[in-house]
């Protein structure tokens, strides 16, 4: 394109010119912008949190010992089950904190006066003892509370290194998309402006351009063809009736419902980023007909020490302060004081919203799936895992349950109450192995009744 | 100009049609009181209820089918009482043992990790920090203190009692004990008695027989 514009302006007017170079200057602009945004993005990955070093003890070792050891119930800068421990070296002695951390319990049954204060202010919350721990490993983590808080900057270095290349390509994607529809619409643009240069060009050099004569409307000719009616019609008819069937039977289907939810609850961050068992929230769906919605003290299992996502998990869509919030709204509808770290008993109901739904004249149990048959939840919920919302993935029809019968063998392996019953139908039907339908999956009274 | 209003009004029209496609809200019903329930049920949203809420506690002394009542109480107190004196009710057999592992692996694997080390997933990921490993010298937990912590939490970990029956925690400490036993390097001794008697044998030996017998055993339980 940008071609031809060069071959008219070489022959042509000034006016040309100019439109060519603003043309030029739209491009040369995108061009900018693009290069705007990278060294921007290249700047967040390569900014990193300095490292502040103080004395005695050796930080990255104290660091290693207090993730793994006091980490549980401590935090550096914020109290959890116990005291924050950042300072903790003003408020005691060293040699009173290595008796304590290495054994409380003596301390306070010895009637030590600063241990027992402590021991009340936390609800009689006994912390471990750790005799495995010498005095150096003490120092160590010591130093390690002592790193006074970093500022609020070091949001981006503190990210793992994973995270910076996910960020990137998702900024760009949508910015680019942006840009290319820019591109497209300059160029339909720059073709208008071509297409009416000519024209006056060729007005000026006395060009007539040729009228395309005068022909019967294809209407017309169309109304004069009976059998090009007759095709179309019956081709109309098949094929509104093909979409009008596939409007009723799609009534009472689900398929793809993604309600939005009280709560934004991400599977893909809990079940696929940090792979916690379905089971574990949905634990009834092992033994009873529902597979239930875990009650909210089940979020509080760990939810009680992670009060906000890690940097990392915030993405282009969600940012941090949005997930924080959602675990907010999970704190008030417990009722959980995180500065106090205790329940205040006043909590409300979360409604979340029903997804997977079977109308009442059908039978399903989740036991029977989960535990008996060993299905795996995917195998009907869908890839969960990758789902930052929850939506139903399969259509929960008759249809769909009943292939999956034909197909599926029946598991029988340590199970006794298979043994005698996969033996006598096997020999009836002449396999081996038995499908739920063969089993008499298929029977109405199976679920309808 | 006439025909590309047409086509606008064309592209707008189709596109107002797939934009009311909403997936946020359920599809018709043929006959929604056939899909309906008429009973209640579960987590539904009813006005008779408090709250709306179906899903309550049970009510106040009421005891569920199978349940026995635990005594000890959760304080500090009670879990040194359970560290010292509670005593594992499930046999220790092959049997119970994968089936707390399968638990073990659906609940606490996720932190404490497969192999008990307190190197969970979550551990790994920086998520929940802290986790013990069960030969932690300090905690030296028994099966009467693993059963008393899951039953009650400790600190930061919650209570499991809500996520599984009395049968299959002790089918969890069996498992955790094992592995405590691995990390310390010592063997794990399953019970006398369940070496005797390992079910899973006999029930091959005559299944017709054994039939009969278990079905008397059943009427027998019934009428107690």
């Amino acid at each position: 394109m940008p071609k031809n514009l060069d071959d008219n302006s070489t022959y042509n007017m000034r006016q040309v010119k100019y439109r060519n170079s603003v043309a030029k200057v739209l491009i040369l602009g995108t061009v900018f912008l693009f290069a705007l945004f990278n060294p921007v993005m290249a700047q967040d990955e390569a900014a990193t949190a300095p490292v502040v070093a103080t004395s005695g003890g050796d930080i990255a070792k104290g660091e290693a010992l207090f993730k793994s050891l006091c980490a549980a119930c401590h935090k550096r800068y914020k109290k959890m089950t116990g005291p924050a421990l950042f300072g903790v070296t003003e408020r005691h002695s060293t040699e009173w904190l290595y008796s304590w951390i290495k054994n409380s319990a003596a301390m306070v049954a010895a009637g030590d006066a600063e241990a027992i204060a402590i021991y009340e202010e936390y609800n009689k919350t006994a912390m471990n003892a750790f005799p495995q721990l010498t005095n150096t490993d003490i120092d160590d983590i010591l130093a390690y509370v002592s790193v006074p808080k970093a500022a609020p900057a070091p949001v981006v270095g503190q990210a793992p290194v994973g995270s910076g290349g996910d960020a990137s390509g998702g900024v760009s994607s949508t910015v680019i998309l942006g840009l290319l529809a820019l591109v497209f619409l300059m160029l339909v643009v720059v073709l208008f402006l071509v297409n009416k240069t000519l024209r006056r060009f060729a007005e000026l050099n006395g060009l007539q351009i040729p009228e395309n004569e005068k022909r019967t409307p294809i209407w017309k000719a169309f109304v004069q063809n009976q059998f090009l009616i007759l095709v179309s019609t019956v081709f109309l008819l098949l094929v509104s009736g093909y979409f009008v069937y596939g409007f009723f039977m799609q009534v009472g289907v689900d398929q793809g419902y993604q309600p939005i939810q009280p709560i934004h609850y991400s599977h893909k961050i809990h079940a696929g980023d940090n792979k916690i068992e379905c089971k574990y929230c949905h634990s009834s769906a092992r033994v009873s007909k529902t597979s239930g919605i875990p009650s909210l003290n089940v979020c509080m299992n760990c939810h009680k020490s992670i009060s906000e996502v890690a940097d990392a998990t915030a993405t282009e869509e969600y940012s941090k302060s949005f997930y924080d919030g959602e675990i907010q709204k999970l704190y008030k509808a417990v009722g959980w004081d995180a500065d106090s770290q205790s329940y205040t008993g006043k909590s409300e109901p979360v409604k979340w919203v029903r997804i997977h739904n079977l109308p009442d004249f059908a039978y399903f149990n989740h036991s029977q799936h989960v535990s008996v048959a060993g299905v795996e939840c995917q195998k009907c919920h869908g890839p969960v895992e990758e789902m930052e919302i929850m939506y139903q993935y399969a259509p929960l029809t008759m249809g769909w349950c009943i292939n999956c019968h034909r197909e599926t063998n029946v598991k029988v392996e340590g199970n006794a109450y298979y043994d005698k019953i996969h033996e006598q139908l096997s020999k009836k039907y002449g396999v081996d192995k038995l499908t739920a339908a063969q089993m008499g999956g298929l029977e109405c009274g199976k679920c309808h009744y | 100009m006439k025909s590309t209003l047409e086509i606008i009004a064309v592209v707008a029209i189709v596109m107002s049609m797939v934009s009311c496609q909403k997936d946020s809200k359920p599809n018709y019903q043929y006959m929604p009181n056939m899909y309906e329930p008429v009973g209640y049920e579960p987590y539904g949203d009813y006005p008779v209820f408090p709250g709306g809420q179906e899903a309550m506690l049970p009510a106040e002394g009421s005891v569920p089918r199978g349940w026995m009542p635990y005594d000890y109480k959760n304080s500090n107190v009670g879990y040194q009482l359970a560290k010292d004196s509670l005593k594992n009710p499930v046999q220790y057999t092959a049997e119970n043992l994968e089936k707390g592992k399968a638990l073990y692996g659906i609940y606490c694997a996720i932190c404490h990790g497969d192999k008990g080390n307190g190197k969970g997933h979550l551990v790994k990921r920086e998520k929940i920090l802290g986790v013990p490993s069960y030969d932690d010298i300090g905690r030296a937990i028994t099966q009467g203190s693993i059963y008393h912590v899951m039953y009650y939490g400790i600190n930061s970990m919650g209570s499991y009692a809500a996520q599984t029956s009395i049968e299959e925690r002790w089918q969890i400490v069996q498992y955790v004990q094992k592995l405590k036993a691995d990390l310390e390097g010592k063997p794990f001794t399953v019970k006398e008695e369940a070496v005797l008697t390992p079910p899973a044998v006999e029930e091959h030996v005559d299944a017709e027989a054994h039939e009969d017998a278990t079905h008397q055993e059943t009427t027998n339980n019934n009428a107690h």
